[in-house]
């Protein structure tokens, strides 16, 4: 027992899991724990089973909610879906549900949300899972020790069918980032700082453990932040390692286990961090002092640069793309982007809309409007989170700032349901993805953390939240 | 369910970008289907122009002599971004059946492959020779082969690949995944009642 080879946190889940090893190159039958669902890469899915006769093999594994083309402006009922089109997907997620006796939370439903957002709250997300989704953001899951990546469709198909996905085993990549992050540098800022360094494609066909003392300092919103981003490194799948923030974050949630049972997991969780001396097949060490709030002026999330920084020229091999997106988003190298004019800001999606980051944001925009000329979303994950924000007198802060306070959704992040921007507008987003067109055709999307985006929206150009008075972020430091 | 993938020889539409992400191939708003046909309209449609627009500024697609194109020639980093397989739909219903670049993000490989949409990743050098090869003679017939791995244009231009030879083998016989999952129920129910290895279903 004690001359075990020391293992990754990754290869301790991935272990657990596989049903079957594979051999002569095949890929291994790993065992999935929790199927998240929802309604935009499901329905061809249940299609399939329904074309082959096959009954949904776990559903109580199995958990779906709306989120992607459901409205997020409720003027009363019912709900004004952006079109026919998006109607029937929600009717067709609602009879698949039913058909196969899977847990929804559909419109209406007081626990509907971000799938991403719902996961965790609702305690469904633990450490040590196997977790997938048709949805490349599933990666945010890992922040809580679990193995958590995206698939397709034809792939949630399989799970649906038979709880398990044929999988090649990943390679693996520790960021350590060290030391403590600066007071209005957040989560946020950290990842878009470890994309910008790795590259767009620099994670591909790996997972991260990101590790260190920075990581240890954030908590769970922050951490989920930052596992969100993975897959925009190129990696299917981000983790961190479990702790007692972790286990605070999960006790007495409907979801999670209680009393004995719960006991009985905390022991189990507190085994699966990776052994010293385990070794990873790439390792990025990234010091938290050196790094600045973070934004990107391209259309890739690995085109960030510090706030303050330049825009970059081109360099010998980025010469067409760098040229490309220049143009696309109308900027100049050498620009800086801080007093650049903003029309739109959005804060929201799975990667920045939980309490913590709607508390960060009205830090900023308590007693202040929001700039002429400038509007500002502010879209919940959850309706959880909804309501909570609005009994914490957080809704009311945003409201007297003259922003949008909308019910839960996807909303401007992937711009199927009714919210968007239009073309040529800048828009400072607390979401994920920079892509052209990603936000509305035309429209250009700078990528900031909630303090970043909340400070813009007051001023109507982008600003350094550093800029505010320190008291306004010491709460948030992490 | 999926065709076995037979070595092809056709047409090459050259898109000589990096990191062409999945909201380039098909924007969200398209999204809503509840199907996987018919997609090819919505292929690359924040990129189209209209095909009397001046060749420079044209879009690839809508050059009319592309028609009857199967081989998207792409660079690094292929179909980054979400997971969406409408992406491979896409491709696959305007009538591609091979993607060659020097590199694909995983989860789109990974929904091509069961779309028997084959990703060919060549090495820098070999793609660059390529898109030199068909800016010069852009209805030159590419021939891309499965069976022994390789990608040739006439005399004038072949380099080898290689590929996950489990993908190799479900794409060459049309091999059904969810049919091999199925068979495996015997060692699922196994597993699954073995137990121990982690809570997750809800209680």
């Amino acid at each position: 027992m004690s001359t075990a080879r020391p293992r990754t946190m990754f290869e301790k889940v991935w272990e657990a899991h596989v049903v079957e090893r594979g051999t002569s190159g095949a890929p291994d039958v790993l065992y999935v724990d929790l199927h998240l669902v929802h309604e935009v890469t499901s329905p061809q899915a249940f299609t399939l089973l329904a074309e082959r006769g096959l009954p949904v093999r776990r559903p109580d594994r199995t958990l779906a909610t709306m989120d992607h083309s459901t409205p997020t402006w409720i003027s009363g009922t019912p709900m004004p879906v952006i079109d026919g089109a998006a109607a029937t997907q929600l009717g067709a997620l609602e009879a698949n549900c039913a058909r196969h006796n899977i847990p929804l939370h559909g419109m209406g439903d007081a626990q509907r949300g971000i799938v991403h957002v719902i996961g965790p709250e609702l305690g469904r997300t633990q450490p040590g899972m196997t977790i997938v989704c048709g949805d490349s953001h599933t990666s945010t899951h890992g922040a809580f020790g679990a193995l958590a990546f995206g698939i397709g469709t034809s792939e949630v198909g399989h799970v649906l069918a038979t709880q398990c996905l044929l999988q090649q085993r990943p390679r693996t990549m520790a960021v350590t980032v060290n030391g403590a992050l600066p007071a209005g540098v957040t989560a946020k800022d950290l990842i878009l700082a470890i994309i910008a360094r790795i590259g767009v494609a620099g994670g591909t066909g790996h997972v991260i453990e990101y590790r260190g003392e920075a990581i240890r300092a954030l908590d769970m919103a922050g951490r989920m932040t930052v596992c969100n981003m993975s897959i925009e490194g190129g990696a299917r799948a981000g983790m961190i390692a479990p702790d007692e923030t972790t286990f605070a974050y999960l006790v007495g949630r409907p979801g999670a286990p209680q009393g004995a049972a719960w006991e009985a997991a905390v022991a189990s969780w507190r085994t699966l961090p990776s052994d010293a001396g385990a070794r990873f097949d790439r390792e990025i060490v990234i010091e938290a002092e050196t790094l600045a709030p973070m934004i990107t002026w391209g259309t890739t999330p690995a085109m960030g640069i510090p706030i303050d920084a330049p825009i970059p020229d081109p360099t010998a091999t980025d010469g067409a793309q760098h040229a490309r997106a220049i143009a696309y988003m109308g900027l100049t190298p050498g620009q800086r982007l801080l007093g650049q004019r903003v029309q739109t800001v959005f804060i929201g999606s799975c990667t920045n809309s939980r309490m913590e980051d709607l508390r960060a944001a009205a830090t900023v925009l308590r007693g202040q409007r929001v700039a002429s000329g400038t509007r500002l979303l502010v879209v919940p994950g959850s309706q959880q989170v909804k309501v909570a924000a609005e009994r914490e007198g957080l809704a009311d802060v945003f409201r007297a700032a003259g922003a949008e306070w909308r019910e839960s959704g996807c909303s401007m992040c992937i711009a199927m349901n009714g919210d968007r921007g239009a073309a040529g507008e800048y828009i400072v987003s607390t979401s994920n993805r920079n892509f052209e067109g990603r936000q509305g055709k035309g429209a250009r999307t700078l990528l900031a953390s909630p303090l970043t985006a909340a400070a813009t929206a007051v001023a109507g150009v982008i600003t350094d939240p550093r800029s505010l008075t320190p008291s306004t972020f010491t709460a948030h430091a992490a | 369910m999926m065709h076995a993938f037979t070595d092809c020889t056709a047409r090459a539409v050259l898109l000589p970008r990096d990191d062409v992400d999945t909201d380039q191939i098909i924007p969200a708003r398209f999204l809503t289907t509840t199907v996987r046909s018919g997609l090819g309209r919505a292929l690359f449609a924040d990129w189209r122009t209209l095909p009397d627009a001046p060749a420079e500024s044209r879009f690839a697609l809508d050059d009319p002599g592309v028609q009857g194109a199967q081989i998207l020639v792409a660079g690094r980093n292929f179909g980054c971004g979400s997971s969406r397989e409408h992406a491979p739909w896409a491709l696959t219903d305007w009538g591609f059946r091979v993607v060659i670049g020097a590199s694909f993000a995983d989860i789109f490989r990974n929904n091509a492959h069961k779309n028997g949409l084959l990703t060919v990743a060549l090495h820098e050098e070999g793609l660059a020779t390529l898109h030199r090869l068909l800016r010069e003679t852009p209805r030159a017939a590419v021939t891309v082969s499965l069976r022994e791995q390789y990608v040739t244009v006439g005399a004038r231009f072949r380099a080898n690949f290689t590929i996950d030879p489990f993908a190799r083998r479900c794409l060459f016989d049309g091999v059904d995944e969810l049919g091999y999952l199925l068979a495996r129920a015997p060692a699922i129910a196994a597993f699954e009642a073995r137990g121990a290895w982690t809570t997750g279903a809800a209680a």
